[in-house]
């Protein structure tokens, strides 16, 4: 069986290590945050937040306390505030371990889309390509396929990029890739999948 | 000299012109100077150029200069929020300049700071980078980006006292503070105007040196995405 959205979420988590700063994309991501068990995690939130905290109780949202998704969230007692400036300051600084994110395509080299798709979807990047460019380690997770049952996982990509060469691992619901030299390496499958099913769900080179 | 003001129409008088560059403080509708931007609707003004992270929304913050047509160009990081923006942009109506949201941040910053530009590898090999200049430091390749100097900036404060000293509250500092140094002119809009010596001056998140004039009023603080969990039966 494939894994779920919770269960990559949960696969997602073992690669944190205890005394990380880490910044959690939109999506999936957000569901790492369940799964840390005891490990001591910092969440950052790049609108200027470093120990994020759960979403509020219901009466309790403060409109001047909000994560980058614009999701209200609490504090916790280790928590800090800063401005736009210092928070991409410590992205592109290297002080971040790690960051999850989502994506639309990656590619065999580490290239990542995930902000646009010409013509049809002009959001914008937000802070997506200061984070893959600056934090210690990109983790991508993602479908394996879209909708249409294309792979995700490319030779190369075809949506404007993200950034070049960023992504070091990739989980989806198929199992866990490693971006290196000359393709992607398959580090584990998910429960009942075999090699060769993410080889057939894969359009990239799998060395 | 005086930095106060009665209200945000007066805070702005004489300071705006059409085809000027504003710089504005906050994140999707959180602190955002909604006070001043409802008095440059009422006032008239056209083909601003504003930078700031998002658009608002269609009845609410920036969205509202969107709906009037007095705004030509925006420079931004995110701008998913906003129907009318979209259209608008999509038609050709409105110019749109993306920029990395650590970019963006960093340009208002260096502004303040009187840097005309600086190096990232943000954006190195995307089509951000398309027509700057690459740059290598030690074996890797790095874009020139600008500095901002606006014309006026804009922005959002929890407190002040009367020298223009900020305080800000939570994640509502954001943007705020760079936008507020890129601007020859700063006017801040505060929920709350305390007296001299009221505020702690090692906590003090902007200082008076960067904001020429305050208003205080009544803020909506709108909330865009209402997230709550259930509380544990006992």
């Amino acid at each position: 069986m494939p894994w779920d959205r919770n269960q990559m979420a949960a696969r997602a988590a073992q690669e944190l290590e205890d005394g990380w700063y880490v910044n959690l994309g939109i999506g999936i991501p957000t569901l790492v945050a369940n799964y840390v068990g005891d490990k001591d995690i910092t969440l950052q939130s790049e609108n200027g937040m470093l120990g994020m905290g759960p979403f509020p109780y219901e009466g309790e949202e403060d409109p001047d306390l909000i994560n980058a998704g614009k999701q209200t969230i609490t504090e916790l007692n280790r928590t800090s505030y800063f401005d736009s400036a210092t928070s991409f300051g410590m992205i592109r600084g290297g002080k971040i371990a790690a960051a999850i994110l989502g994506a639309m395509e990656v590619a065999e080299n580490g290239d990542l889309a995930n902000w646009m798709i010409p013509g049809k979807l002009v959001k914008g990047m937000g802070g997506a390509m200061d984070l893959v460019a600056g934090v210690g380690r990109v983790i991508v997770v993602m479908d394996h396929q879209n909708k249409a049952g294309e792979s995700k996982v490319l030779k190369a990509c075809t949506l404007p990029l993200t950034g070049t060469g960023v992504v070091d691992r990739i989980i989806t619901n198929l199992g866990v890739l490693d971006v290196v030299e000359g393709g992607l390496k398959i580090v584990e499958t998910a429960d009942g999948v075999t090699e060769d099913d993410i080889r057939a769900a894969t359009e990239a080179t799998i060395v | 000299m005086k930095k106060v003001y009665g209200s945000a129409s007066e805070a702005l008088d004489g300071l705006l012109s059409d085809g000027m560059l504003i710089a504005a403080g906050g994140f999707g509708l959180c602190g955002i100077p909604e006070l001043l931007i409802d008095a440059i609707v009422e006032s008239g003004v056209k083909d601003l150029t504003v930078a700031s992270n998002n658009a608002g929304v269609d009845d609410f913050g920036l969205g509202k200069l969107l709906a009037t047509r007095q705004i030509k160009k925006m420079m931004s990081s995110y701008v998913g929020e906003n129907a009318e923006f979209m259209r608008q942009y999509l038609s050709g109506e409105l110019e749109l300049e993306f920029n990395p949201q650590g970019t963006l941040a960093e340009r208002m910053r260096a502004g303040g700071c009187g840097i005309p530009g600086f190096y990232t590898k943000t954006g190195v090999g995307t089509m951000i980078a398309e027509g700057k200049e690459v740059k290598q430091f030690d074996g890797e390749d790095f874009i020139l980006e600008r500095g901002i100097f606006a014309d006026l900036s804009i922005v959002k404060a929890w407190k002040a006292d009367d020298t223009g000293n900020l305080v800000f509250r939570k994640t509502a500092r954001n943007f705020n503070p760079p936008a507020a140094m890129c601007g020859k002119v700063c006017v801040a809009e505060v929920e709350e105007i305390v007296p001299r010596g009221a505020l702690d001056p090692d906590a003090i998140h902007l200082p008076g040196i960067y904001v020429h004039r305050i208003v205080q009023g009544d803020h909506e603080k709108r909330i865009e995405q209402r997230t709550t969990r259930k509380r544990e039966e006992a």
